[in-house]
């Protein structure tokens, strides 16, 4: 039971520190983000005309905005559009990309060829202006940037799956199953994706540090988050105006992004030692 | 080797020395200018680059008046000839002279060529005669008093006919005018170079060896560049930057009223999106105006240095009414008019305002203060080319959007407010307006013309079809080096007098 | 290894295609009529707009339009820019030596710190020089590039004036100055790709520094950096090589935002304006034009790759 692969590699992130701290840090944002009505001291979009852009106090410990309203409510409630926005944004990109390129693995020749002419010209163009393009034609929305962002990063999970796949295909095992006359589909399913999942959470983990990024970028852009609702990216928009004379206003959602994006980064980095089965 | 590298020295010594002499100004814009041709472009950053490049058949000063350029004078003969009298010796960058045949040439491509923007600005231009070298008559197809107006904007803007005949319509890559300073070179997105004009009839005012205008969008990177003295003057500062401007000795800021406006256009008939409360009700339109505190808008978001208005038409313009102001914020009048209007609460109003930063501020303020009377209102932030078409196309209920206002009040009025206006993205069309719109431009004095717009401005301020918020100010950065920056409302660098101390 | 490179070639025509289809279908679903936007403030004249169309081919159909630019662009004309009437062409090639240019130094800021970090990093594995160069390539990763900009010309140009805050000055024209305005943000670009290169240098070590070749000279009782660098660092460079190229490529549009925040005139901010202008002709030219250098690169880390592993050239 000890040496199951599960728990050899639960073992392992384990006994990497600075994953761990991760994998905390993690899921201290998910409680913010989950509990943020019951953690935030104020109304985030509560605003107060007389009490612009002042500096952090004792009632408001990251100050308050242009608007008056609170910086620590809003970056508290901003974790829920950068988590969501990670996260979602992934799952599509994950939904699209894997089984494409699960397929593009397994079917290999003429599927695969053009597969991978698809996923090239996908990958040639500059990301954020595919996904400024269609964030732009989706409408601003936070939903929509999630969309774009999703469908612009889904090239990279079919790379990995496929060549994941590949790989898989050439153990004996897959080869053996297939010589028994198990039908593809199973053989895909049964045998081969168990086995580019270590690979795809990797991958999975790093984009959305890429993907909190990216929302942050395209709110920044004004392409994301509608106002008056908080997220990081547009919070540090509103704040561009202000950076002399009020940096409060830039460096808190700016710092909550850095502390997320490294986190998720963290625990890729300790789930890829972790998974891989190369690594001692 | 040895040879290049002294070369090399002796070129930079001569430009240290050389720089060390020349004046160099650097303006930085707001954005890029769009094409340098006075008769494609369509920029209001565009329009200072021109100031530069191009003089216009006329200018206008401090006080809004008209006064010569290249022109010397001009004459109503009858309410559709006017008779321009040219400035002698005047010639352009190439060399050619500029003269009757010219003005003729670019007023008729101005009107003409393909893509004009300026042909709305004088389609009411019939035609343009050569009466001698010096002398033209433009005779207007129907009165116009607000056309000599035009003169002093792109539309007065006299191009060398033999280069504009070369280029065709290329002239925008290496514009020939005959204006203070000539095109040296463009890198889009980059810098515009313009160098002193020797033979430019008013020579002696330019103290200016070169200008640089370098388009810098994000304010705070401007304000920094400023601050870092890389740039002499900024033409726009962020009015929450003022007093970072205001508190360092080596800058200085001026600040001068605008021609324009900042409001909410409302659409009252442009498609189906019309058919809200807001649209259909001019109660509910006046319940949404009392429930909004301009003064507070303007004090947080433009640190109280705009100034709020409830017209159209410019403070700083001889036909502004002073009898409209502002309404105080009140609530419980807001209340009641909406239930006078039978609206069920919450009244919904999505609200589509510009992709940047103080304008989504201000869409947040509008939508926080409009709430307290009962209306609901959801915010879109659209970036501008998605804003302008869905505008034209009806596809908005209310829009905060604004216009850089023009010299003569026809400008910021006729093409919003007439039934017919090109721009007239609401749709309102009001029999009685339509009117008085069409007769400002048969009158010729001021006073009778006043006594029009006063009407005019009256029963937009009951029907509000824009609900006017502010008229913003220019703001503009100045290095404590230049001297002789001299503001006008339209905002335009005028380059003659400015020069920088050691 | 010639027919390799022969597939590879074939690949790439398709690929060229397809990104010119995605480029052309994908703005054509954006929102905002471009001759409504050209129109500016006679938007409100049917005649005027009508008039634009079919100057610019608008009121043609999709298919048309798209076989009369990508026609036009095979024989070398990528057509002019709808808001200053300057070929894309010419556009192309006074950004693309800016964008070169904060590419490369980007990319050698990455390397110099990248690289060394990498090795330090393997070969005291799992001390705290390895926490600490991991921790610092991974701050580098999860900095949003714009916001580190911001703060960079917060502090540097504006706090302590060392630095131009933004604009940019030709190598050609001056180079100290170029170097003056390109430094910051070519290290704010180089700053996330050295922790890339660290990670993957780390990696490459730690696999060759467990290969026999490296035990042997170890056991030979040579000095430990000269194992280091001359035995595995050699063989750790192929990763590393192919994947500079592969970043190389991703550098020229990945300077979008930094461009925007520093107000450099290259490509990210040419095709950003284009977007938001609606100005196709140059939105097409720049993507397409990335595109192909992006996939040139592939091509070349693809023969890096082969050239410097000893062991495919012989397959």
């Amino acid at each position: 039971m000890t040496s199951s692969p599960t728990a050899l590699a639960l073992r392992r992130f384990r006994g990497r520190p600075a994953a761990v701290l991760g994998f905390i840090v993690i899921t201290l944002f998910i409680v913010i983000a989950v509990a943020a009505p019951l953690i935030a001291p104020f109304d985030p979009v509560a605003t107060s005309w007389t009490a612009i852009r002042k500096a952090p106090s004792m009632q408001h410990w990251m100050g308050t905005d242009e608007n008056g309203r609170d910086v620590l409510s809003r970056v508290v409630f901003g974790a829920r559009a950068s988590l969501l926005a990670g996260v979602v944004s992934v799952l599509i990109a994950a939904g699209v990309g894997v089984p494409v390129g699960l397929l593009a693995g397994f079917a290999g020749g003429r599927v695969d060829m053009v597969i991978g002419r698809v996923v090239d010209a996908m990958l040639a163009c500059p990301f954020l202006i595919l996904a400024i393009a269609l964030a732009a034609f989706l409408g601003p929305a936070l939903t929509n940037a999630m969309v774009a962002i999703g469908v612009t990063a889904a090239p990279v999970f079919a790379r990995v799956a496929r060549s994941a796949t590949m790989d898989t295909m050439t153990h004996d095992y897959v080869e053996a199953a297939r010589a028994v006359g198990n039908p593809p589909w199973r053989v895909a399913l049964r045998h081969v994706a168990p086995n580019i999942i270590p690979p795809v959470l990797v991958q999975a983990t790093l984009a959305i540090a890429l993907a909190i990024i990216a929302e942050a970028s395209l709110s920044f852009l004004g392409l994301g988050q509608q106002p008056p609702a908080p997220s990081w990216g547009s919070m540090l928009n509103s704040a561009q105006r202000f950076l002399t004379q009020a940096p409060w206003l830039a460096v808190f959602p700016g710092a909550a992004i850095f502390l997320a994006v490294l986190a998720f980064n963290l625990v890729g980095d300790g789930l890829r030692d972790a998974l891989d089965p190369r690594r001692r | 080797m040895m040879r290049r590298s002294i070369l090399a020295a002796l070129c930079l010594a001569t430009m240290l020395t050389g720089a060390a002499r020349a004046q160099t100004l650097r303006v930085a814009l707001r954005e890029d200018p769009d094409i340098l041709d006075p008769t494609l472009a369509r920029t209001y950053v565009g329009r200072i680059a021109f100031a530069g490049l191009c003089d216009k058949l006329f200018d206008i000063n401090e006080t809004l008046e008209i006064v010569p350029q290249l022109a010397l004078s001009y004459e109503w003969t009858d309410p559709t000839n006017l008779v321009i009298k040219l400035r002698p010796g005047v010639v352009f960058h190439d060399g050619e002279a500029l003269n009757a045949a010219a003005v003729k040439y670019s007023l008729e491509r101005h009107l003409t060529m393909q893509g004009s923007f300026r042909r709305s600005e004088i389609n009411v231009m019939d035609r343009v005669e050569v009466v001698d070298p010096l002398t033209v008559r433009i005779v207007l197809k129907t009165a116009s008093s607000p056309f000599v107006s035009q003169l002093t904007d792109r539309a007065g803007m006299i191009v060398s006919p033999k280069a504009a005949e070369a280029a065709g319509k290329d002239f925008g890559l290496k514009p020939v005018c005959a204006g203070p300073f000539r095109f040296v070179e463009r890198v889009p997105q980059d810098r515009i170079v313009l160098e002193k004009f020797p033979q430019y009839w008013d020579a002696g005012s330019i103290k200016l060896d070169r200008v640089v205008y370098l388009p810098i969008p994000d304010s705070s990177i401007r304000l920094a560049n400023l601050q870092a003295g890389s740039i002499e003057l900024s033409e726009q500062i962020l009015p929450t930057d003022a007093d970072a401007v205001r508190s360092n000795p080596r800058l200085r800021l001026v600040t001068s009223d605008n021609l324009g406006y900042w409001g909410i256009t409302i659409n009252l008939a442009n498609g189906p999106r019309a058919k809200t409360p807001l649209g259909s009700d001019a109660r509910v339109r006046q319940a949404f105006e009392l429930s909004l505190d301009r003064a507070t808008i303007n004090q947080v978001v433009y640190n109280g240095l705009y100034t709020p208005m409830a017209q159209g038409l410019s403070p700083s313009s001889p036909y502004y009414n002073k009898s409209i102001q502002p309404r105080e914020r009140d609530v419980a009048r807001a209340k009641a008019l909406l239930k006078e209007a039978g609206a069920t609460l919450p009244v919904p109003v999505a609200l589509t305002v510009p992709n940047n930063p103080d304008q989504r501020q201000t869409g947040e303020i509008i939508q926080a203060m409009a709430a307290e009377a009962g209306f609901d209102v959801r915010i879109t932030a659209s970036e501008y080319a998605s804003a302008l078409s869905a505008a034209t196309r009806g596809e908005f209920e209310a829009f905060s959007t604004g216009w850089s206002g023009r010299v003569d009040p026809d400008g910021n009025l006729f093409s919003f407010m007439h039934g017919g206006g090109a721009l007239n993205d609401s749709h309102y069309a009001d029999p009685k307006v339509d009117a008085l719109l069409d007769q400002t431009r048969t009158v010729q004095d001021v006073a009778g013309r006043r006594a029009l717009y006063a009407q005019v401005v009256e029963q937009l301020s009951k029907d509000l079809p824009i609900i006017y918020l502010h008229n913003p100010k220019n703001v503009v950065g100045l290095s404590a080096r230049v001297t002789g920056f001299r503001p006008v409302p339209d905002g335009m660098i005028r380059l003659q007098g400015i020069s920088l101390a050691k | 290894m010639r027919s390799h490179l022969g597939g590879r070639l074939l690949q790439v025509l398709p690929t060229i295609l397809l990104v010119s289809i995605l480029v052309f279908g994908l703005q054509q679903l954006m929102p905002g009529d471009p001759a409504v936007v050209l129109a500016g403030e006679e938007r409100g004249d049917p005649a005027v707009l009508a008039q634009i169309r079919s100057e610019l081919w608008l009121d043609r159909s999709l298919p048309v339009q798209y076989f009369h630019w990508i026609g036009n662009v095979l024989r070398g004309d990528l057509g002019f820019s709808w808001r200053i009437r300057q070929p894309v062409a010419s556009l192309v090639l006074t950004k693309l030596p800016v964008t070169l240019q904060l590419a490369a130094m980007a990319f050698l800021i990455a390397l110099c710190i990248g690289v060394p970090a990498g090795i330090l990093s393997a070969v005291k594995r799992n001390t705290a020089w390895d926490y600490v160069a991991n921790l610092i390539g991974l701050a580098g990763l999860s900095t949003p590039n714009f916001w580190l900009g911001i703060m960079l010309i917060l502090l540097v140009s504006v706090k302590l004036g060392w630095l131009p805050p933004s604009g940019y000055v030709p190598l050609a024209e001056d180079w100290r100055q170029s170097l003056a305005t390109t430094i910051m943000p070519a290290f704010v670009l180089g700053n996330a790709i050295a922790a890339i290169l660290m990670r993957h240098t780390r990696s490459a070590m730690l696999t060759t520094l467990d290969q026999d070749f490296v035990r042997t000279a170890r056991a030979k009782g040579l000095n430990e950096w000269v194992v280091v660098l001359r035995h595995a660092f050699r063989n750790a460079l192929v990763p590393v090589v192919t994947l500079g190229a592969l970043e190389l490529g991703t550098l020229l549009s990945g300077a979008v935002l930094t461009e925007q925040v520093f107000s450099i005139p290259g490509f990210g901010k040419l095709v950003v304006d284009a977007v938001f202008n609606r100005d196709y002709p140059v939105v097409q030219g720049v993507v397409l034009v990335t595109a192909c250098l992006y996939i040139l690169l592939n091509l070349l880390a693809d023969v890096l790759y082969v050239v410097i592993n000893p062991r495919l050239r012989d397959a």
